[in-house]
């Protein structure tokens, strides 16, 4: 193990102090922004957004993505397509409905 | 470093043969234990045939087993109809395609040891095996086996009898191995590639177990979702699937309802459409190899196939919905998905018509092999063809459920896919085995295989086309509409149990080869891909004595200005 | 003979083998709770409207956010055990996956609290399709901590000899371990605020 690669660690460290106290901030916000009057669209839009936030810091740091290689990146998008076609289509089936 | 026993001859019994992790045997499992689910699949619809040709007459030899007086009861005549579809597609066809040849060949193909995971090989192999032993367990339940379609549309599956949670149990497991093998394939094909083997080199074999290995990662989990909550429906009382107010025999149901059938239909066709191409690819692949082989000429279009199987591969997770098109979807919906359908058949013509001008001008060998190659062409053709007026919502609407649909699909499985598998089975023989097949039963067991495969199924065209609905017990005796065309029900039964009689000589075949069968050294059909620079059988857990180096392109057939007419990927090129 | 690029990443992908096998169980991982969050979506339009959210409120929000920051913690706890290989501190390895440990045992603990409140109240999966779906969802999402509960156990314990025989494979398993337990904290983050919040 070289010296380098401690120090890079060393660094990473840091990272994931910062991304843990920023999750814990966020899990707070997401739960105080749900005591929010909000209109139904709105709280399922701002919960995604700021789960999306969460999760995004959760891949990127703690699962290294942000560093990782680009086939893992390409395999992941690929999924991403399909799950987005998975929520979304069968909800139009609901709303495009013969009467 | 993974560290596999060197002194392989020293392994134990158990070790070596049952809980192999060499994919060699492995695939060999999956072989020998596909083969023999597809014989019982078979067999399922013999029994299903005599029904509809000679309704309510006993059925000879089973017929104790199947109701009163040996006559087939409508029940189990509904089971043996989703057991069939399961049987053959689950326990069959795939784990042949994929777990047998797709297991024993990619590796070989690649230069590779082994998969990349060969632990995780063998886990996905006894998860298959339990997986069916489960689904045939089924049918000794009380109340049979599941009986509501391979589908298993609820509400119907939903309130059936228990055949149906264990074919739900059953399929928890075959998911899981097929999840755990494709992760296997794509790993390997990624990271095991033999040096100077990139990517544009591959068989086309390899490309479509890579896009199939993606196919089966990707949308095999949502199927897996649905089982849960049937499951969950069945067994812990939900109504995922269960409509509010549902009536049955008269009485409500005691369900908090809400819940809805067309949540299963969706999260069911989103992994059963996409599957349908992983019964496809692979043969594809088999097709490529089998055909470059014995016209001593390279693919035609190469790139167009290797880009239109991926392409393929990607629309087909957005086509599913072709499938509820009488769900009462509206019309941008249909538009939608019509559309997807229409332009998903693009890539399957590209790779069929290479394959039909690979043909020209080559110097065709006419052997077992090339003759099911050949043959898988037109059958497919029309398989593929006939998917287009179902594929349309307007012409849906009258061939849907019907046995359309039924000859539709079968053409592509059947005479498609499975002719394929045969052509694969006649050219790898040899290097599973160190012999090859004999040629003059490989043709006892082509040509009647043909004209009965099309005399099974030909037919169907005509009876759906007349409104004869599938899964009917009785054939369509009911129906006033339909009473022009039953006579073909007889016709299609007698072919069926004449194609059972033409695999007798297979069969032989096989285990005359495996004793007699002519000694073949490394490369008796004179092939250009890797596999066949390793001997026959290849090294047990390493292959090749040496990893191969690869230096061509993988159909140098008939290059001119050579000795030989063919030159294996691994020659160096000249200066 | 060996697996080529099993310990070492292969030069040309930058990768070694069981990264690959690990993002791509992932992936359908990710197919399969997008399955279930489908049908949530699917079933909460088509039941009356505002009815899940009142069938919502029986979830206890102040366990599940405590839930959430232990899961977030025990994400942390993970990463640092495998920071600590890769700067060779065994000790400092075995502290956070002990650490990881007692976080996912305390998830578990609040997670049968929670359940057994329901059931208490005769509040089950068949009560309405918003439990239907939350016991699903949550249930196989413990099924998942439960089996990251087994992998870490393993490698804390028994499993942890591989450091003294092959230190740089070891802390390739326990990357690919850490990023399991990631996906487990990951689907939670979303899990939460759908069920419980909205």
């Amino acid at each position: 193990m070289s010296k380098n690669d401690v120090t890079d660690i060393k660094s990473h460290v840091k990272v994931y102090m910062l991304v843990f106290a920023a999750l814990a901030v966020l899990t707070i916000v997401t739960v105080s922004v749900s005591y929010l009057d909000l209109s139904t669209s709105e709280a399922v839009f701002l919960a995604l957004i700021i789960a999306s936030i969460k999760g995004s810091l959760v891949a990127s740091y703690f699962m290294h993505l942000i560093s990782e290689k680009a086939l893992i990146s390409w395999i992941l998008i690929l999924t991403a397509v399909f799950f987005f076609t998975l929520m979304f289509l069968p909800i139009l089936s609901f709303y495009d409905w013969v009467d | 470093m993974a560290h596999i026993s060197e002194t392989h001859h020293d392994e134990p019994f158990i070790r070596k043969y049952i809980f192999s992790i060499d994919h060699k045997i492995i695939g060999l499992q999956y072989g020998i234990t596909s083969l023999v689910f597809l014989f019982f699949g078979f067999c399922l619809m013999l029994i299903m045939r005599w029904q509809l040709a000679y309704p309510e007459q006993a059925v000879p030899i089973v017929g104790g087993l199947l109701g009163e007086g040996g006559i087939l009861l409508p029940e189990i005549y509904n089971s043996l109809g989703a057991m069939h579809g399961t049987v053959m597609i689950f326990l069959g066809v795939v784990p042949l395609a994929v777990g047998a040849l797709g297991n024993y060949f990619v590796p070989l193909q690649i230069g590779a040891p082994d998969m990349a995971f060969p632990k995780l090989n063998m886990m996905s192999y006894w998860s298959y095996l339990v997986g069916g032993i489960i689904m045939i367990a089924s049918f000794f339940a009380p109340g049979g086996a599941a009986n509501s379609g391979w589908t298993s549309y609820p509400p119907l599956a939903d309130i059936a009898t228990i055949g149906q949670t264990i074919w739900l149990l059953g399929m928890v497991f075959l998911i899981t191995s097929s999840l755990l093998g494709s992760i296997n394939f794509i790993t390997t094909i990624i990271q095991l590639r033999a040096p100077g083997l990139s990517w544009m080199r591959l068989p086309f074999f390899v490309w479509g177990q890579f896009v199939t290995a993606f196919l089966l990662v990707l949308a095999f989990p949502p199927l897996e979702a649905a089982a849960v909550l049937q499951l969950m429906d069945r067994v812990a009382g939900t109504s995922f699937f269960l409509p509010s107010g549902l009536v049955i025999s008269g009485e409500m149901l005691d369900v908090s309802g809400g819940g809805s059938p067309l949540l299963w239909q969706h999260l069911f066709w989103f992994l059963a459409h996409p599957e349908v191409y992983v019964l496809i690819l692979p043969a594809m692949g088999i097709v490529a190899e089998v055909i470059a082989n014995n016209t001593r000429k390279p693919i035609w279009g190469y790139r167009s196939i290797v880009f239109a199987a991926a392409f393929l591969g990607f629309m087909s997770f957005i086509v599913w919905a072709h499938h509820m098109y009488l769900t009462g979807m509206g019309n941008a919906m249909s538009m939608f998905f019509q559309t997807t359908t229409m332009i998903i058949s693009i890539p399957s013509v590209i790779i069929l018509s290479a394959f039909f001008i690979s043909l020209w001008g080559g110097s065709i060998r006419f052997n077992s092999p090339m003759l099911f190659a050949i043959a898988f062409l037109p059958m497919f053709g029309i398989g593929g063809l006939t998917g287009l007026p179902l594929g349309l919502g307007a012409s849906d609407i009258h061939l849907h459920d019907t046995y359309y649909v039924i000859g539709h699909f079968h053409y592509v499985v059947a005479p498609g896919t499975i002719f394929a598998l045969f052509a694969g089975i006649y050219y790898w023989f040899p290097k599973m085995t160190g012999r090859k097949m004999n040629e003059t039963l490989g043709k006892l067991h082509f040509w009647p295989s043909l004209i009965f495969m099309n005399g099974v199924f030909m037919p169907m065209f005509i009876q759906g086309l007349a409104g004869i609905s599938r899964r009917l017990w009785d054939g369509g005796l009911e129906y006033a509409h339909a009473s022009n065309v039953l006579q073909w029900n007889e016709f299609m039964s007698i072919s069926a149990w004449l194609l059972g009689l033409a695999q007798i000589p297979f069969i032989i075949n096989v285990f005359m080869s495996l004793r007699n069968g002519e000694k073949a050294g490394k490369n008796p059909w004179g092939s250009t891909t890797l596999e066949w620079s390793a001997p026959s059988p290849p090294l047990p857990h390493k292959n090749f004595e040496k990893i191969p180096e690869v230096h061509r392109d993988p159909y140098e057939y008939s290059v001119p200005g050579r000795k030989r007419d063919y030159t294996p990927q691994t020659e160096p090129q000249k200066g | 003979m060996e697996i080529p690029y099993t310990v070492d990443e292969r030069p040309d992908t930058g990768l070694y083998n069981s990264k690959i096998g690990i993002w791509l169980f992932l992936a359908s991982e990710v197919m399969l709770f997008g399955g279930l969050f489908s049908a949530y979506v699917f079933l909460r339009l088509g039941a009356p409207a505002g009815a899940f959210q009142e069938w919502g409120q029986e979830l206890n929000i102040p366990l599940a956010t405590l839930n959430t920051l232990i899961l977030i913690s025990s994400s942390v706890t993970m990463v640092m055990s495998w920071a600590s290989l890769k700067m060779n501190d065994f000790k400092k390895y075995k502290l956070y996956m002990g650490l990881t440990l007692l976080c996912a045992f305390g998830f578990l603990i609040i997670k049968y609290f929670e359940y057994s409140a329901k059931f208490s109240h005769h509040i089950y999966p068949s009560t309405n399709t918003f439990m239907a779906i939350y016991f699903t969802l949550t249930g196989l999402h413990m099924l998942h901590v439960i089996g990251g509960i087994i992998v870490i156990g393993y490698f804390f314990g028994p499993g942890a000899k591989m450091w003294k025989t092959g230190p740089k494979h070891f802390a390739n398993r326990i990357e690919i371990a850490g990023l399991y337990w990631h996906f487990v904290d990951l689907v939670w983050i979303f899990l939460f605020p759908v069920l419980y919040l909205l």
